[in-house]
Formats: structure tokens, C-alpha cells, sequence
């Protein structure tokens, strides 16, 4: 069977749950022939039982992005699992309570700095640390949420997502030269974990299927992950820097 | 789940909470609340969810779950959905 992966070394990063985009993403390139190891944070043994239920299981690995001991390790404990990596997908994102959820105008600076830590400079983080594993090139795809506009609710999530659109471009600058494409996944709302837990997002989730001209059903991460997979595969080579959106056609719409 | 009774349930869940949230397995008796009572955080419930679904062969769709608010709750929906 030749998939659309095959061969391919990836490092994925941000599975909590089986809901999570980020594990559709590792089923989808494990399906297509990719070899996958997986990052976890905070509770990692709820992430590798989690990583047991994908077709192949995968190892996982401990990774705080604001803890630079990890990071520095990263290429080093990856390269125990994999000889080097061809992609990486970035879909970490964390904001403390005050970020998101409508009281925009009362958020501290050191939530938004958590949030910013976490959700945007991470991407260069993992990027760098991933580094030395990149060959001839390869793969940085990051999971965004269109913030080239202002939603209800979101907030500084939402800031942290411009400042995530405008990293990847810098990366992009970055890396060209050493062959890596770096990319972001805009995708419509998926009733995840990490969605779950943004009080009042289903204002922004309800509507998003009527407005949808191909629909939208955000119970099904499949598309998403299936455009994370086309990004990581050689089938876009000359696109970087880039977001591609995986919305249903929303953000065409005026109304 | 005909082959399994609520009592084995109940022990079996009380282990998975106990291994999970260090609450004593003991102490997960049926009427107690899993946020009210043992003070369990919604990843905690994720967690146990997941163990829960890999022990006794049930699946807890994040919906039900938000539903199992009681110990009782959920050893009623893995006996019935097991």
C-alpha cells in the first residue's frame, strides 16, 4: 500500500484526547503510511493510553513548551524513535481563564503573556528545537482559528492567533532557505477538548454550518486532519507561509 | 454488562479514581458527586473516562459524560452500556 505519507517521519504534537484534532491528524498520516511520534503535556498517562488507540500506537513524549529543558532535549529524545523528521504539527494552544470568554478588556498581562508563550512563540520554539532533525528539507504546520477578524469570545486567544499567523510567516522567511515549508491549518470550530473548555463558544460554533457553503459539522475533525496530512505531504511544495482554510468556505462569505 | 455486577463496577471505578485523582478508592461510594464531592477537575474526568471505557469495554462519548455527575451514574451507564 503506498499512501500519500509514506515514509514520511512526524513528530505530532497536542493529543489530550481521542477528540483532540491533533490525534485525527496522527490516525490520518499513520493510515497513509507516515511513522508518528506523538508530545504530550501535563498528563502524559492519559496521553499514551490515548496514543494506544491510534491503528499503530505511538510513543509519547514529554513536552512543556515553557520549559526550555525540554525543548533543548526534544531533538535528541525524538531521534531515539525516528532518524530524523520530515514534519512536525504544532497544535498546542493554552490561555488562562481571564483570556477568553468575553471580558477582553480586563485580561492582566500575565495571562496574555501565558497565553502568548503557550499559543505563539511555542511555534518557533518547537520549530528550532526540531531542527537538527530536518534533513533536506520538510513540514512545520501549525492549527489556527481565522484572526485576521474579532470573534465573540475568543479574545486574546484570538491575539495569540494573529501573533501565531504572523510567526509563521516569519518562519517561513526563516526556513525557506533550508527547504522547510511552514504553514497553518485555519480550521472551523471542532468540539475538542481545547473547544470545550472556551465558555460560550457555541455562538461562534452554532451558526458555523449554516454560513458554511460546503457545511460544516463540528463533530467531525476528519477534514481538518485530512489538510494537515496534504500539508505534510510533498503534494504542496512551493506553498509557504501560508494559511490554508479549512473552514467550509465561511471566511469567503459576507454573510 | 451482564457478567459484571455493580458492586465489581464500583470497585473498579473506585480504583481507576483513586489512581487517577489520589482520591481513596474507598472514599467513591455511589452517592457522592465526582466535581462536588471528590473534587475532581474536567481533565481528571477525561482521564477517568478513558480508563473506564478501556476497563470495562464501554464508550463514554464526551456528552454522556458531561452527564455522569454521581458515582451512581456512571456505574448505571457502564452497566447498561457495557
Amino acid at each position: 500500500m503506498s499512501g500519500l505519507l509514506e515514509g514520511k517521519r512526524l513528530l505530532i504534537t497536542g493529543v489530550i484526547t481521542d477528540s483532540s484534532m491533533a490525534f485525527h491528524a496522527a490516525k490520518v498520516a499513520q493510515e497513509q503510511g507516515a511513522q508518528v511520534v506523538l508530545t504530550g503535556f501535563g498528563r502524559l498517562s492519559l496521553v499514551e493510553r490515548i496514543a494506544k488507540r491510534l491503528p499503530t500506537p505511538a510513543p509519547v513524549l514529554e513536552l512543556d513548551v515553557q520549559n526550555q529543558e525540554h525543548l533543548d532535549t526534544l531533538a535528541e529524545r525524538v531521534g531515539e524513535h525516528l532518524d530524523g523528521l520530515d514534519g512536525v504539527l504544532h497544535s498546542i494552544a493554552f490561555a488562562p481563564q481571564s483570556c477568553l470568554g468575553g471580558e477582553f478588556l480586563d485580561a492582566p498581562w500575565e495571562d496574555v503573556a501565558t497565553a502568548f508563550q503557550v499559543s505563539t512563540y511555542s511555534m518557533k520554539s518547537v520549530a528550532v528545537a526540531c531542527l537538527p532533525l530536518f534533513g533536506g528539507g520538510g513540514s512545520v504546520v501549525g492549527m489556527d482559528f481565522d484572526a485576521r477578524v474579532a470573534w465573540p469570545i475568543y479574545d486574546w486567544m484570538g491575539v495569540a492567533k494573529a501573533g501565531l499567523e504572523s510567526t509563521t510567516r516569519y518562519l517561513a522567511r526563516e526556513l525557506g532557505p533550508k527547504g522547510i515549508r511552514v504553514n497553518l491549518v485555519s480550521a472551523g470550530p471542532v468540539r475538542t477538548m481545547a473547544a470545550k473548555s472556551i465558555p460560550g463558544f457555541e455562538v461562534v460554533e452554532d451558526s458555523w454550518g449554516e454560513r458554511a457553503p460546503l457545511g460544516w459539522d463540528v463533530n467531525d475533525p476528519t477534514p481538518v486532519a485530512k489538510s494537515v496530512c496534504a500539508l505534510l505531504s510533498d503534494w504542496l511544495p512551493a506553498t509557504t507561509g501560508s494559511m490554508v482554510m479549512v473552514d467550509g468556505g465561511v471566511h469567503a462569505m459576507g454573510m | 454488562m451482564a457478567d459484571v455486577s455493580n458492586e465489581e463496577i464500583l470497585k473498579g471505578l473506585g480504583e481507576i479514581v483513586e489512581e487517577v485523582a489520589g482520591v481513596a478508592a474507598d472514599d467513591v461510594s455511589l452517592e457522592k458527586s465526582f466535581v462536588d464531592d471528590l473534587d475532581i477537575d474536567s481533565l481528571s474526568m477525561v482521564e477517568i473516562a478513558v480508563q473506564a471505557e478501556d476497563k470495562f469495554g464501554v464508550k463514554i462519548p464526551d456528552d454522556e459524560l458531561a452527564n455522569l455527575k454521581t458515582v451512581n451514574d456512571a456505574v448505571e451507564y457502564v452497566s447498561k452500556n457495557g
